[in-house]
């Protein structure tokens, strides 16, 4: 079937069915259900979660990760938000004639592995193929379903003053990663991409009885973007201590180098949780052993209105704000 | 986080308040420094007498307008390649709401580069294209830009120009000293230019103006030790240079760097953006290197002096000489903002405005 994607793999023909069958195929967990337009599936009891996202990232292949196991994991980690044990995903994929079929079956491969990762199974899909130069390589959209664990409602607007807020992990290495790669920096040693399954660490706090107010992922934005939505949402001020955020020595030379801030920087396999102050301990010692971190509380809206005050390591305050307009590597 | 060396800097804070006599009025030139200050909320650790105002080593804020318009009537032309540093691609030019990401929208081909030897690979990828690289920042990227032009010497590229707007710090320090207006007592000069330039300027200019100045770092250490040392000297009345920034600077720089400047470049009056044209304030091309130069290449106007359009509320040439603080900007954070942005020091991650912006939009 020659070495590049041509249009004809699009086309609705044999060339496509050949896509589909020789080299799609490891997607799925059941073969079979290629071969229907339409998955028929079985869900738990319950609440479902339901969520979509596309994926445009450049370079396709990044260190620690590739647009396939963004895709797959991005999605599974915004159900994962909603306290929902993600299930089933459906995959559309949009290829640029000309991509190398060995990227797309390494890509193809990368989602499979991530599924099984993330627990959950890819049950449909659909590919198109576009024009040379219409489209960045490859585009993905997934689409997926959970069943809702969490016992009551997590939303931002379930934050109230006193409730704590933690981290799950160290912060910004999938934005350097990133950065690195595009910009061609060769950072020694190489920083990898967080991207990785939420699920597992949000089940953990919900089998230990935690009660969860508030979830957010940390991607485009960084920790700083994630937490002034969550104070605008919940007209609450946000009051964190910079001593306590865990942002890993290769990550914060690499900002001082291109002027970046850590906390602008985007994670694939973060999140911040909200949670009433008597829980706070029992959740440091769940999210500690993946490097999380107890970062800040919750404090009511002053007259200066919803906003994240950062009490830096030398004992003076400051805002943190979220990230304006493109992230551009400075001059010197 | 970085720990930051909270001790010392405690240790520090504490030593300034002691020895603080008086109120004293200092200018931290670079904005490097302006953006650690702010960052770390140095100023809060000051003792109540001792007043910072911003200079302005801020290499994108002080870029000539008529040079970004110069860049943009450029990328707008078919078969030209513009590129330049990522802070530079959304500082406006005299037009409002004009820049370079606005022109890479509407069709031009604008590439943003991490080093300018990046420029070669460009021009030889793109042989039937003008590559243009426009070459702002101190003497800390002019080295840069000039090897840049002697590789392309060399190599003979005939399609890769420059758009030159690299200014020298040390001429500024002086005008803004020479200004019957100037507060400021004492400087905190920018560690990394003098790592390429030495002392020799310095000691020049502290020679001239009798004020003390101390070349220090950017981490909240260094600009605290700095302090120390400047309040030191103007306590003691020693109009004198001292260097708290010994890690990395040297008495006579960076000897291949200047050997490079003095090869490709020769030392011109400059405009300033917000500041006016400075005396020996910038660098030209070396006669050798004349024919790089873009502006005869592509016949265009000459930069003008470099004052802000009266007809703009921004204030930037009262920020750029630290006679105003970015809060007394009416069009300061409403609209002025980093999303919006009227004049370059907004842009700059080390402008002023994105700085107070940033950090202390509603005062903590």
């Amino acid at each position: 079937m020659g070495d590049r994607i041509q249009l004809a793999h699009g086309g609705g023909g044999t060339l496509m069915q050949q896509l589909i069958h020789q080299e799609l195929r490891a997607l799925y967990a059941d073969p079979a259900q290629v071969l229907h337009d339409a998955a028929r599936l079985e869900l738990p009891h319950g609440p479902l979660a339901f969520s979509t996202d596309g994926y445009v990232v450049q370079p396709l292949e990044f260190p620690g990760g590739d647009i396939g196991s963004l895709a797959v994991t991005g999605t599974a980690n915004d159900l994962a938000m909603a306290g929902a044990r993600p299930l089933h995903l459906s995959v559309g994929l949009i290829l640029e004639e000309g991509l190398p079929l060995e990227l797309l079956r390494r890509l193809v491969a990368s989602m499979a592995m991530a599924a099984r990762g993330c627990g959950l199974t890819i049950v449909t899909g659909d590919t198109k193929v576009v024009e040379r130069g219409k489209a960045d390589g490859v585009f993905l959209t997934t689409s997926g379903i959970g069943v809702v664990e969490a016992p009551g409602p997590i939303d931002p607007t379930a934050i109230r003053p006193g409730d704590q807020l933690l981290v799950s992990g160290d912060l910004g290495r999938h934005g350097v990663a990133i950065l690195a790669a595009r910009h061609g920096l060769a950072l020694q040693p190489p920083v990898l991409s967080d991207c990785a399954p939420l699920w597992p660490q949000v089940s953990a706090l919900l089998e230990a009885g935690v009660r969860i107010h508030c979830l957010r992922d940390l991607t485009r934005g960084g920790l700083a973007s994630a937490l002034q939505e969550l104070a605008e949402a919940a007209e609450v001020e946000l009051a964190i201590e910079e001593g306590r955020l865990p942002v890993l020595e290769p990550v914060a030379r690499s900002c001082a180098l291109l002027g970046f801030e850590p906390l602008h920087l985007a994670n694939e396999g973060r999140f911040v949780v909200a949670v009433p102050p008597q829980a706070r301990d029992q959740a440091q010692a769940l999210l500690a052993a993946s490097g999380g971190a107890w970062i800040g509380s919750v404090r009511p809206a002053t007259g200066a209105g919803a906003r994240v005050l950062l009490t830096t390591a030398l004992g003076t305050e400051r805002l943190l704000v979220p990230l304006s307009g493109e992230l551009l590597p400075r001059i010197c | 986080m970085s720990s930051p060396a909270s001790g010392q800097v405690a240790e520090l804070a504490a030593a300034l308040a002691a020895t603080a006599s008086r109120p004293w009025t200092v200018m931290e030139v670079c904005g490097g420094q302006t953006h650690a200050i702010l960052r770390w909320g140095l100023d809060q650790l000051l003792p109540p007498g001792l007043r910072l105002i911003h200079g302005p080593g801020c290499p994108v804020c002080v870029t000539p307008a008529e040079r970004i318009d110069a860049a943009l009537e450029l990328a707008a032309r078919s078969g030209v390649i513009l590129c330049s540093y990522g802070d530079m691609l959304r500082v406006p030019g005299s037009t409002m709401g004009t820049d370079l990401l606005g022109a890479r929208a509407s069709g031009g081909d604008v590439r943003l580069l991490t080093s300018p030897l990046q420029a070669i690979a460009l021009a030889r990828g793109a042989p039937a294209c003008q590559v243009v690289f426009l070459a702002v920042g101190f003497e800390t990227t002019a080295p840069a830009t000039a090897l840049l032009l002697r590789q392309a010497r060399q190599l003979g590229l005939a399609n890769l120009s420059v758009l030159l707007a690299h200014v020298r710090v040390a001429p500024a320090m002086e005008a803004l000293l020479l200004d019957p207006a100037t507060q400021v007592q004492g400087f905190l000069a920018a560690g990394h230019v003098a790592a390429v330039m030495g002392s020799a300027e310095l000691r020049e200019l502290v020679a001239r103006q009798r004020v003390p100045v101390v070349v220090t770092g950017f981490e909240p250490a260094d600009v605290m030790a700095g302090l120390l040392q400047l309040v030191q000297l103007l306590e003691a009345g020693t109009p004198a240079l001292a260097n708290a920034y010994g890690r990395v600077v040297r008495e006579r720089g960076n000897g291949a760097a200047q050997a490079l400047l003095r090869e490709v470049f020769v030392v011109e009056d400059r405009p300033w953006r917000g500041l006016g044209t400075i005396a020996a304030g910038g660098f030209g091309l070396a006669p050798a290197y004349r024919g790089f130069d873009a502006i005869e290449r592509f016949g265009l106007a000459p930069t003008q002096d470099g004052r802000p359009r009266p007809n703009t509320p921004c204030i930037s040439g009262p920020i750029l000489q630290g006679r105003a603080i970015p809060p007394d900007c009416p069009a300061f954070g409403s609209a002025c903002t980093p999303e919006q942005p009227l004049g370059a020091p907004m842009v700059s991650s080390e402008g002023a405005c994105a700085a107070y912006h940033r950090y202390r939009r509603q005062s903590p």
